[in-house]
């Protein structure tokens, strides 16, 4: 075997170029299989050990006000293992050399011991034992640089109140940190804290009192049974509804990216290998094909099947390894920076990448089966080879004039051009292939694009033309209108626009659905609601208004009814007709003309919240006045969010295009390179002999050049309509309660899927070219 | 050893031509010092073993190679030192190759692979006209892999006589043929010659097509070693292979 060996490696060696094309196709897919698999399993034990060390709640509700005598008679529901109530409440927060209005969560603590459910994490310092000690999250204590002892101000019901930093910790509840209404974590505008829990009562009036529970459940109770439980028990003390985990803001968004990683683990993967198989087959093809003589010696003298399919099937391993050490190493390298963005947004005590011998295995397993899949026909081959055959000389290849090539050729393409279509049109199947393979990456740039252009336009429709207002205040309760004229008549106001907004929870037939429901004028002058045209529509008078998305999921229709159980007041259930739907990129919300809303809630014309546009110059004073009324719970900056979410899609986004950029290069250039490489392989005598008749070189290099150019520009097209198709699938997968991308596909988007591959084409093609030139003409002739 | 003859002017003289190669560490020399002048309309044999050098000196007179040392003049161009733009052009207008192994494009037909020369040069006959020279008109829409062997390196000759080369250069035109075929093929090659007054030069292995020849030339280690002047050559159909 030890020569059979030596020609494994010489023939390694013959193909370097091709073997590192391939391997890097293999790569890339193996890199993201590794990358998501591994990312994936990292913040799956991460969560899991957090949730289970610090008892994280299985249901949970939000009430107005309930008394703690309670709490022995819910604990002993069916299917109930433990019940944990707290108080929380929003509040306003200074922190020195801090100047914008930062909004606050604070939750109790148990004064005793630590809570049952919901424990803290302590990285630093001693749990708050003081009243006017506090906890805060890491990420608020990094944002402003804070430490235990310092001490930070709360507006703590419109009082004033020095506390002090007792302790930085981490909580389960709060593993995504995001602020009410925000749409991306702001850790220096939103914080959470924790206190101990007579003096929040104290401050908010809930001595005695709960309004906030966390219940876990016993192993293996049906949930259901319970919620319903928890609802009867507690509706008369305000309850807006108990839910599950599946609803709990921190647990949804973890959910989310965490399926969008499992999609991602097998999705491209399977592109990349299904091309590697598609290369290898016609590398190793080729290979074989060239080498029938020789396998034929090999048999003749006495070397098994067995023996030759090994061979052959180890040319497949050495590049199916290469591929997956470099995909691991790119995953490895890859993940680790992606762990870095995760800890940035997701907050565990500990989040460890490890290399697990499984996900190497699983990658390697994956590369295989993919390469076995490639070079099986091929093997069938080298198996049934019979000696005697393969002695004898290779006959010319076959043509015909077939359908295909009455269509396309015609007499003036001259002979050149005529053995171009004629050698694509006689492996059609390579051809088609090929020209799906570099379909393929072309589309995976359309794609790349799209997301990044639809972002910015979901990003313009939310910000230009539905919010208009540059400031939102968010009252500490329900408050009457006099607040509006009030604020109106602050300098620097320009308009103001006040809003309702309750907690609703609406069903139609099974399904229903969490959310909130805006009051707002008829026509709202700072907050458009748009239809699909982008034209603002007047609120009616009576019925409700509805995100797409949501009446979709709903499965309601313009013109059908809706219950509504309104989560604030009397908490009653109402039945609402839907008015009309309005096309809204961002979160899921109702809307109703804000009186019609009052009336329902039997209330008089209250307001939870102003919308603003203010005077820029003016801006910073108004604020600071605005930060200093009681009333206000919250004041955000609509700039800044913006900010923020265009921060984050350049953080996220602009990578990731980079990858894809990269992967969509490495296919173009590896089927392009491997395509030109067998096509002057196969043909060099052919190509010589035109040399010989007199062509020059540039025309004989046409001929290369030529099919390899013809089957890019097939496929530039083909990979518009695959890249549309696959933006339209990401749109549609991407639609979810969060936000929704819009589809827009811009020109430049095609023009870069054009350009990507026909520049792969281009260097491919010129490194092919120099090979060309060496061409012999005498020794390519000589060969039969 | 020089060649002269009084009645015919030279199409090609070549003077003191080498030509070595680098194989690895071992320097082969194929031609040592080749004297050789070829008249217009001539038919010419060149006769050698294996590695006797007669294929180095067709390249070389074909502007498929270039000599190491020694002046080859066609008509009035010095080929010798030519470089690889003008060797191209002087293939392209002047030279027709037929070779052993007939190298026609398998992607063409045999109308469309003449086409392929006829399509770049500048005063040829047509494709069809070609084709019925080598008696091969009604296989002109067929692909290579769809004729046989003495069909395709018919279809190769008219490939090389398209273009009214005035030279017909043969690297061993019957090598991969059966005798009967071989000496149809060497007829239409005879034909042509007389014809079109081609000058044609026939490199083979078979002493019996050195009948047909207006001379013979042995070449032996790279040196012409003997040229025999044949005062009645004889027609294909009268050899005896």
């Amino acid at each position: 075997m030890q020569a059979l060996q030596q020609k494994l490696w010489r023939d390694l060696l013959a193909m370097k170029g091709q073997i590192l094309a391939i391997a890097a196709v293999i790569g890339a897919g193996v890199m993201v299989l590794f990358l998501a698999v591994t990312t994936l399993d990292m913040l799956e034990r991460a969560q899991q050990r957090f949730y289970q060390q610090a008892h994280f709640g299985d249901v949970f509700v939000d009430l107005t006000r309930a008394p703690e005598h309670l709490i022995p008679h819910l604990q002993r529901l069916p299917g109930v293992q433990q019940v944990q109530s707290s108080v929380r409440a929003p509040v306003r927060l200074e922190v020195a050399g801090f100047e914008a209005p930062i909004r606050g969560l604070m939750l109790s603590l148990p004064e005793q011991g630590l809570p049952r459910l919901n424990q803290l994490v302590l990285l630093h310092g001693h749990f708050p034992a003081e009243a006017n000690e506090v906890a805060i999250t890491e990420p608020f204590a990094n944002a402003h640089q804070l430490q235990p002892g310092d001490t930070i101000t709360a507006v703590i019901q419109g009082r004033l109140q020095r506390l002090q930093v007792s302790a930085i910790v981490l909580s389960p509840e709060f593993i995504y940190q995001l602020g009410p209404a925000d749409l991306l974590p702001d850790y220096q505008r939103f914080g959470v804290l924790w206190m101990p829990r007579q003096a929040l009562a104290h401050a908010f009036q809930m001595d005695g009192a709960f309004n906030h529970l966390s219940v876990s459940l016993q192993r293996g109770a049906n949930p259901m049974p319970v919620l319903d439980a928890l609802d009867l028990v507690l509706a008369p003390y305000g309850s807006r509804g108990s839910y599950l985990r599946a609803e709990q803001a921190s647990h949804r968004f973890l959910t989310e990216e965490l399926e969008q990683l499992s999609v991602m683990a097998w999705v491209l993967p399977l592109l990349f290998l299904g091309v590697a198989a598609f290369l290898l087959n016609v590398l190793i093809g080729r290979l074989v094909r060239n080498q029938l003589q020789q396998i034929a010696v090999l048999k003749a003298f006495g070397y098994s099947h067995s023996a030759l399919l090994l061979h052959y099937l180890q040319l497949a391993c050495v590049i199916v390894v290469l591929g997956v050490i470099t995909g691991i190493g790119l995953g490895l390298w890859a993940a680790t920076g992606l762990a870095e963005l995760y800890a940035a947004y997701f907050h565990f005590p500990e989040m460890e990448l490890r290399v697990q011998l499984r996900h190497l295995a699983l990658a390697l397993l994956v590369a295989l089966l993919a390469a076995m899949v490639g070079v099986f026909s091929v093997l069938q081959q080298v198996a049934r080879l019979q000696p005697a055959a393969a002695m004898r000389p290779a006959v010319p290849p076959q043509f015909h004039q077939g359908l295909a090539e009455q269509l396309l050729l015609r007499p003036w393409l001259g002979q050149l051009n005529r053995i171009i279509v004629r050698n694509l049109l006689r492996y059609p199947g390579r051809s088609l292939l090929s020209v799906l393979g570099i379909a393929l990456s072309s589309a995976l740039l359309l794609v790349g694009s799209f997301q990044f252009h639809a972002l910015h336009a979901l990003l313009d429709i939310q910000y230009r033309h539905i919010l208009q207002m540059d400031t939102q205040l968010m009252l500490t309760e329900a408050s009457p209108e006099r607040v509006l004229a009030e604020i109106r008549a602050e300098p620097g106001v320009l308009a103001a626009e006040a809003f309702r907004m309750v907690p609703v929870r609406l069903h139609h037939q099974r399904t229903s659905y969490r959310t909130v429901l805006q009051g707002l004028e008829a026509r709202p002058q700072l907050r458009q609601l748009l239809d699909q045209e982008l034209t603002p529509i007047e609120l009616p008078a009576e019925g409700l208004v509805l995100t797409r998305y949501l009446a979709d999921y709903l499965g309601l229709k313009p013109g059908d009814s809706v219950q509504a159980e309104l989560m604030e007041g009397a908490n009653r259930l109402v039945e609402l007709p839907l008015a009309a739907v309005v096309d809204e990129p961002v979160g899921v919300s109702g809307y109703m003309e804000r009186r019609a809303l009052n009336r329902l809630l039997q209330e008089g014309p209250a307001i939870s919240g102003v919308w603003l546009l203010t005077d820029p110059l003016k801006r910073t004073e108004l604020q600071q006045r605005l930060q200093q009324r009681p009333k206000i719970a919250g004041i955000s900056q609509m700039a800044d969010i913006e900010q923020q979410l265009r921060n984050y899609i350049a953080d996220t986004l602009l990578g990731m295009m980079a990858i894809l950029l990269l992967m969509a290069g490495s296919i173009t250039f590896a089927v392009i390179y491997n395509n030109a490489r067998i096509a002057l392989a196969e043909r060099s005598r052919e190509l010589a002999t035109l040399r010989v008749l007199g062509f020059e070189r540039y025309q004989v290099g046409w001929v290369l050049a030529g099919e390899v150019l013809l089957l890019t520009l097939l496929a530039i097209p083909l990979g518009w309509l695959l890249g549309t198709g696959f933006a339209w699938s990401l749109q549609q997968a991407l639609t979810m309660d969060l936000f929704r991308l819009p589809f827009v596909l811009e020109p430049a988007s095609f023009a870069l899927a054009a350009l990507g591959v026909l520049v792969a084409t281009v260097l491919s093609l010129s490194l092919m070219l120099r090979r060309f030139q060496q061409l012999d003409m005498i020794s390519a002739l000589k060969t039969e | 050893m020089s060649v002269t003859t009084e009645r015919k002017e030279p199409v090609f003289s070549a003077h003191q031509i080498t030509r070595h190669y680098q194989m690895g560490d071992v320097l082969i020399q194929a031609l040592r010092g080749v004297d050789l002048e070829l008249y217009r309309g001539e038919f010419v044999v060149l006769l050698g073993a294996s590695g006797s050098g007669k294929s180095t000196l067709l390249n070389i007179l074909g502007g498929l190679d270039t000599a190491s040392c020694g002046e080859l003049r066609y008509g009035n161009t010095v080929l010798s030192q030519a470089d690889d733009k003008a060797l191209t052009r002087y293939r392209r207008e002047q030279v027709g190759f037929v070779f052993q192994f007939y190298n026609l494009i398998p992607s063409l037909t045999a109308l469309e692979n003449v086409a392929l020369v006829t399509d770049i040069s500048s005063n040829p006959m047509s494709p069809h006209e070609a084709l019925a020279m080598v008696d091969l008109t009604e296989r002109s829409g067929h692909f290579p892999s769809q004729l046989s062997g003495g069909e395709q390196q018919r279809v190769a000759i008219a490939r090389a006589i398209a273009k009214k080369p005035r030279v017909l250069l043969c690297d061993e035109p019957t090598g991969a043929l059966d005798s009967k075929t071989g000496s149809k093929v060497m007829a239409v090659l005879h034909q042509i010659n007389q014809q079109l007054g081609t000058t044609t030069l026939v490199i083979t292995h078979n002493e019996a097509i050195a009948a047909m020849a207006d001379r013979v030339i042995r070449l032996k280690d790279g040196q012409i070693v003997d040229i025999q002047h044949n005062p009645a050559p004889k027609s294909a159909s009268e050899l005896s292979w």
